[in-house]
């Protein structure tokens, strides 16, 4: 074995070092001078001098910045006044370096390299004592879900393990009642599902084996199959047989688009985009692997998303990320972190870099998101990733495999990461998941996923495959069992290719790993199929047959050890009986004088966590790859100003466009979860028609994260959130298209439950005939009339000026759809007629924030008179104009000689001039009786809105 | 007088692959997306093109530092190959990861060294960062690239692109790219955005047929693509088009 040390020359800059040193000082730690990171490898062989040489100076270390060392072995340095923390990965953990090093190293001409490991030894300098030193590594150095500290000279590369295979049954038949209950814990199953399946093997005259049990766990779990939405709801006096089928898919099919493709019922959701291609979407959730590791929680679930994609209709390209995120503020007091939880500044930043290493590395732009700050999701974040991908109109559908096709495992190989990852996604989180779910956290391999995406869309191209579909949640047991429902399949497991020998045959049927696909393919064009695979270094394996047999047979080196009737296992789990109960909290309506500076107040939204500048998260994700974007996150004259929504032209010998945004509001939900999901869609379609799309092809997903639905309180919440989402739906005429559901967002910590806010996200899709028609939130020109186009009321609950003040309010924003609907297709017209040089939806922080944006972004001020505001209710104070969350309004910028023609488009809609763009550098807004109320300089508004996230 | 055959090299991890290749077509080239495995099983196929570009992306996962890898398939398993590409006269054009990888495969700043002689490392900031920047061209620089160009408007996108060099060798190198301010003067953060010495943007050899640069051209090709057309109005060819128009103009006449 070889140990060898890669430093920076001094004289570089070492800019690992220096963040460390930045994110040691937010633990309150402000006696380091200097850190220091060094590159460690472990390689397995016994190599020569000059081999070591070679590989040192021809490919570890950079020959212009970097010096090595193949000599040293593990030291401390404490007696040099240097503190050394060294960090590996821990055994079971794929190393993702590691098959580089071996690829890299045979490219030298060097033989013999068994196994590589990477770590890193940070050397930090400075005053610090043992907890000093015991803090910072345990909260920025190594999570002990996948690393460990490294105190000794050897690092060991462990044996190989074995497997010796024994067919493992279940004694479900004899069991008694205490048998039975632990049965059901084990595979987390309900007591009906259990007598379901005992009932079933009693017929077989058998007992089951553990992988069969472990199926009908994987298929019947709340991840793969949504039993909550689907149950029989008893709600008050009525009974809601299939929430999911009566509300929103309900809406979906009375709307009855031509344009909807696929919706509901494959990996995502299609729509027509020019006739000749099509588009789809899918938003994920990945919260508690999130929770206990952030980075790889995250970018797995960036990686997952991309797989739903791949494998939707025949396979589609990832062209779009967008990614939102639900997190506890950074400034939460260290003090009162409850143990086993991380810090949500660390989840924060573990979670970015996650998502933006993965995306990045893919190759897929990511141009929206938007992220949310509760204290509720201290110890249970919230992730959201979503892909939006393009494909053939006739490949829009999902594909259907014939009998005798054969089963293809492409992609990465299988491990031990994510078992029981489903289970674990649809569990309480509690103190000791950190401990106990390491099996359930799964590594990433991005260049795994975007060689295997490139070898599908050349496969797609020449039709090598019938069918494909995703290895998610569940791993194979949930692709191959879901593809062959309808037909049969037999499996082969002894064929699968592993990371690692030992996995026994029911691993590697569960197994998550990532970045796998699974393909059913025509026998005459498996030769083809692996050509092509392994030009492009991608495996791919044959690992069974479909039949048409309705049975799933599963085999381990000759020894069936599954064999389940498909109509059971798709149709014989028991559907949930539920209650639920809705009881509207009681908030009222608080009573407090208007503060005397408004301006004041203004500077405090702008720089409250909701409102502020989230540049530092956008500027890392790369949002220009594909050379696709036509309007981008940050827009304005120095490309800083927040954008209501992404357009890109993703084909690029074409102007056709597609617009994406998102609507979230949580704060609402804590009023009525009614109203917050009807926000969430008026935000979702009104940030489309800002940017200067219309109503007339826009698809909508819908993301639902709730607390415990077991308690009928908090399932009465999600079915009002669903009957808002169908009565939106059906008014605005935008169909929701496929969805997903986070239904146990609740932590258990001290003995006692912590519940997230209910949380719906929705994301919206639109296609743009003509990309070249955008409008940008920034303003234009001096003299530009500012509009105000819908109605304000005294609409304050749950409004950021509200959560500043440390209220919530009663008077939540309703939506008054019809109104709405035909401003918005009025705005559409005059933005399609090129009249409107500036647009911006009004939302947290109302009409104050979304003035000072515009002002900001295009670097020129505003004068306004808040008594010109239209009004749909008497409001009576300067400060609930300026800060109403009233849904369906935007500001709107048009050129004086433009006026005639804006005003006769919009009709008889509630508008108004406001004001005007000025020259000056600072927004003054006068109030009801003609005083000055805000007059600030746009530099100051903008640095109080920047300055928060500027880490 | 054919169209220019230009090879855009890829290989796992490669990813502005497809839009560097619209570039070229834009500009009147033939552009084919070529694997390196298939190059390596038969390096003659280089003969076929007169421009090789290697495009942006996270070649091997950038893992052991951005472009090490390739570099090294390039210098060990190409470099006959490329050398009589060179010296035929044809054009090689790295962007982003491309440049990191002509650089550390010793093809720049001096083709026949196959010595890296400069470094690319991690942008001062410690972050990977995506934003425009303005670029000025250095007229006593022979790149034919950047021919008639003075000024660009460019997007950058990756977390090691700051560029260092001994001063002998700093002296010696051929810049074609600065990085500047609106204004057309050389300035630090976020102007320059990773730190690199001399605001080094784009380097290329002494006969201007190799050129590399960290900014992304291929992302600037309409006017569309410009952050601030909707206030000013988009015009029909973006930036970046020149180059492209430039290599496939020179590369029509081999």
């Amino acid at each position: 074995m070889h140990r060898i040390e890669v430093n920076l020359n001094s004289g570089q800059t070492d800019a690992r070092g220096n963040s460390l040193i930045r994110d040691i000082r937010d633990l309150g730690i402000d006696t380091i001078s200097n850190v220091r990171v060094v590159d460690v490898y472990w390689l397995d062989a016994e190599l020569e001098r000059e081999e070591l040489e070679l590989i040192c100076c021809q490919l570890l270390a950079d020959p212009a910045t970097q010096e090595y060392s193949y000599e040293c072995p593990y030291r401390d340095e404490r007696d040099s006044g240097v503190y050394c923390v060294e960090v590996t990965y821990n055994a079971g953990v794929t190393d993702p370096v590691e098959e580089t090093v071996l690829k890299a190293v045979a490219d030298l001409g060097i033989a013999g390299l068994r196994a590589a490991k990477t770590g890193r030894r940070y050397l930090i300098e400075g005053q610090l004592d043992d907890a000093g030193l015991e803090v910072i590594t345990n909260r920025l150095l190594a999570n002990p879900i996948i690393q460990h500290v490294v105190r000794d000279r050897v690092v060991a590369f462990p044996a190989k393990p074995k497997y010796d295979f024994k067919l493992k049954r279940i004694d479900l038949l004899a069991a008694d009642g205490e048998r039975l209950s632990g049965i059901a814990r084990q595979f987390g199953f309900t007591n009906s599902e259990l007598g379901a399946i005992t009932a079933y093997f009693r017929s077989q005259g058998r007992d089951p084996t553990d992988v069969e049990l472990e199926t009908l766990a994987q298929t019947w779990s709340e991840h793969c199959v949504h039993k909550t939405f689907k149950a029989r709801i008893t709600f008050g006096e009525t009974v809601i047989d299939n929430l999911l089928a009566s509300t929103i898919v309900r809406a979906t099919s009375k709307l009855n688009k031509p344009w909807c493709l696929s919706v509901f019922e494959d990996n995502a959701g299609v729509i027509d985009f020019d006739g000749q291609w099509a588009v789809c979407f899918k938003v994920e959730t990945h919260n508690h692997p999130s929770a206990v590791e952030p980075y790889g929680g995250a970018a797995t679930g960036v990686g997952g998303v991309v797989r739903d994609v791949l494998g939707t209709g025949l396979s589609a390209k990832p062209i779009l990320n967008t990614d939102i995120f639900c997190f506890a503020p950074p400034d939460f007091d260290y003090d009162n972190l409850p143990a086993g939880v991380l810090h949500p500044r660390s989840i924060f930043k573990g979670v970015r870099a996650g998502v933006a290493d993965y995306g990045n590395r893919l190759g897929i732009p990511t141009l929206n998101g938007a992220i949310r700050f509760d204290e509720r999701y201290l110890a249970n974040p919230l992730v959201f990733c979503g892909t939006i991908g393009i494909m053939p109109k006739e490949c829009a559908a999902r594909g259907q495999q014939e009998t005798d096709d054969l089963v293809v495992l492409v992609g990465g190989r299988t491990g031990r990461d994510g078992i029981h990852g489903v289970t674990f996604a649809s569990e309480k989180l509690t103190e000791r998941s950190s401990e106990l779910s390491y099996s359930a956290v799964q590594i990433g391999n991005p260049i795994v996923e975007k060689k295997m995406i490139d070898t599908l869309v050349q496969a797609r191209g020449r039709s090598l495959f019938s069918r494909i579909t995703d290895c998610g949640g569940g791993g194979l047991s949930s692709a191959v069992g879901e593809m062959a429902a309808e037909t049969g399949v037999r499996v082969y497991l002894d064929k699968v290719p592993l990371k690692y020998s030992g996995l026994s045959y029911d691993e590697i049927w569960i197994s998550e790993s990532q970045e796998r696909m699974v393909l059913a393919v025509h026998r005459q064009c498996v030769d083809e199929l692996l050509d092509l695979f392994a030009s492009e270094n991608v495996e791919a394996t044959v690992i069974g047959e479909f039949t048409d047999s309705r049975r799933l047979e599963l085999f381990y080196e000759g020894s069936l050890v599954g064999d389940l009737d498909m109509v059971f296992l798709h149709r014989g789990r028991p559907q949930l009986e539920l209650e639920a109960a809705w009881q509207p909290p009681v908030h009222t309506e608080p009573c407090f004088e208007v503060p005397g500076d408004l301006g004041q107040t203004l500077l405090s939204i702008l720089g409250s966590w909701n409102v502020c500048s989230k540049e530092w998260v956008v500027r890392q994700y790369d949002h220009e790859v594909q050379g696709s974007s036509v309007l981008k996150p940050l827009v304005g004259r120095d490309n800083d100003g927040p954008s209501d929504a992404a357009i890109i032209a993703p084909l690029l010998d074409s102007r056709m466009g597609l617009i994406v945004a998102n609507g979230i509001n949580p704060n609402y939900g804590d009023i009525d979860p009614y109203w917050m999901a009807a926000s969430a869609i008026d935000e979702a379609v009104r940030q489309i028609v800002a940017v200067g799309g219309s109503l007339e092809r826009v698809a909508l997903l819908d993301n639902f994260c709730w607390g415990d639905t077991s308690r009928p309180g908090s399932l009465g919440a999600l079915v009002r959130a669903c009957q808002a989402c169908h009565d939106m739906s059906i008014a605005y005429g935008t169909p929701f298209i496929s969805g997903k559901d986070s239904l146990n967002n609740e932590v258990e910590l001290g003995g006692k439950l912590h519940s997230i806010p209910h949380t719906l996200l929705v994301s919206s899709i639109a296609v743009m005939p003509d990309a070249r028609r955008a409008v940008s939130m920034d303003f234009k020109r001096n003299g530009d009339l500012i509009y105000l186009v819908g109605q304000t009321y005294r609409e304050l609950g749950g409004s950021e000026y509200f959560r500043t003040k440390g209220l919530v309010g009663g008077d939540v924003p309703v939506v008054r759809p019809r109104q709405a609907k035909e401003l918005m297709d009025k705005l559409s017209q005059a933005t399609e007629r090129g009249i409107v040089s500036a647009c911006h939806d009004l939302s947290e922080g109302g009409l104050g924030v979304a003035l000072a944006e515009m002002s900001f972004a295009g670097r020129l001020g505003a004068v306004i008179r808040i008594k010109d505001v239209p009004l749909g209710e008497p409001v009576g104070r300067d400060d609930l104009v300026l800060f109403s969350e009233s849904n369906s309004r935007f500001l709107v910028a048009v050129a004086p000689e433009n006026r005639d023609e804006f005003e006769e488009t919009m009709g008889n809609t509630s508008f108004a001039v406001i004001g005007k763009v000025s020259a000056s550098d600072r927004l003054q807004i006068y109030g009801w009786d003609d005083t000055k109320v805000v007059d600030e300089s746009i530099r100051d508004l903008r640095e109080a809105w920047q300055r928060p996230i500027r880490w | 007088m054919g169209k220019a055959k230009v090879l855009i090299l890829r290989t796992q991890g490669t990813n502005c692959d497809v839009e560097t290749a619209f570039a070229f077509e834009q500009a009147g080239g033939v552009a084919s997306l070529v694997h390196i495995g298939e190059l390596i099983r038969d390096r003659r196929r280089l003969n076929e093109f007169q421009i090789m570009a290697i495009p942006g992306g996270f070649t091997y996962g950038d893992d052991l530092g951005a472009g090490r890898v390739l570099a090294n398939e390039v210098r060990l398993k190409l470099g006959d190959g490329i050398q009589s590409f060179v010296e035929s006269g044809r054009l090689i054009l790295g962007i982003c990861n491309g440049f990191q990888v002509l650089v550390k495969a010793g093809i720049l700043p001096e083709p026949v060294s196959a010595r890296q002689q400069i470094g690319v490392t991690s942008n001062d900031s410690g972050r990977f960062e995506c934003r425009w920047v303005h670029l000025r061209v250095n007229e006593a620089c022979p790149c034919l690239f950047t021919k008639g160009i003075e000024r660009l408007y460019l997007p950058v996108a990756h977390g090691e692109g700051k560029v260092v060099a001994a001063p002998e060798m700093l002296a010696k190198l051929r810049i074609a790219l600065y990085y500047v301010d609106e204004l057309g003067n050389r300035a630090g953060y976020p102007h320059n955005p990773n730190g690199s010495v001399e605001n080094i943007a784009g380097i290329c050899d002494d006969s201007g047929r190799i050129f590399a640069l960290m900014p992304h051209p291929e992302r600037h090709i309409s006017g569309n693509q410009h952050p601030q057309w909707t206030r000013q109005g988009a015009t029909e060819r973006g930036d970046g088009f020149r180059i492209f128009a430039n290599a496939v103009e020179w590369a029509q006449g081999l």
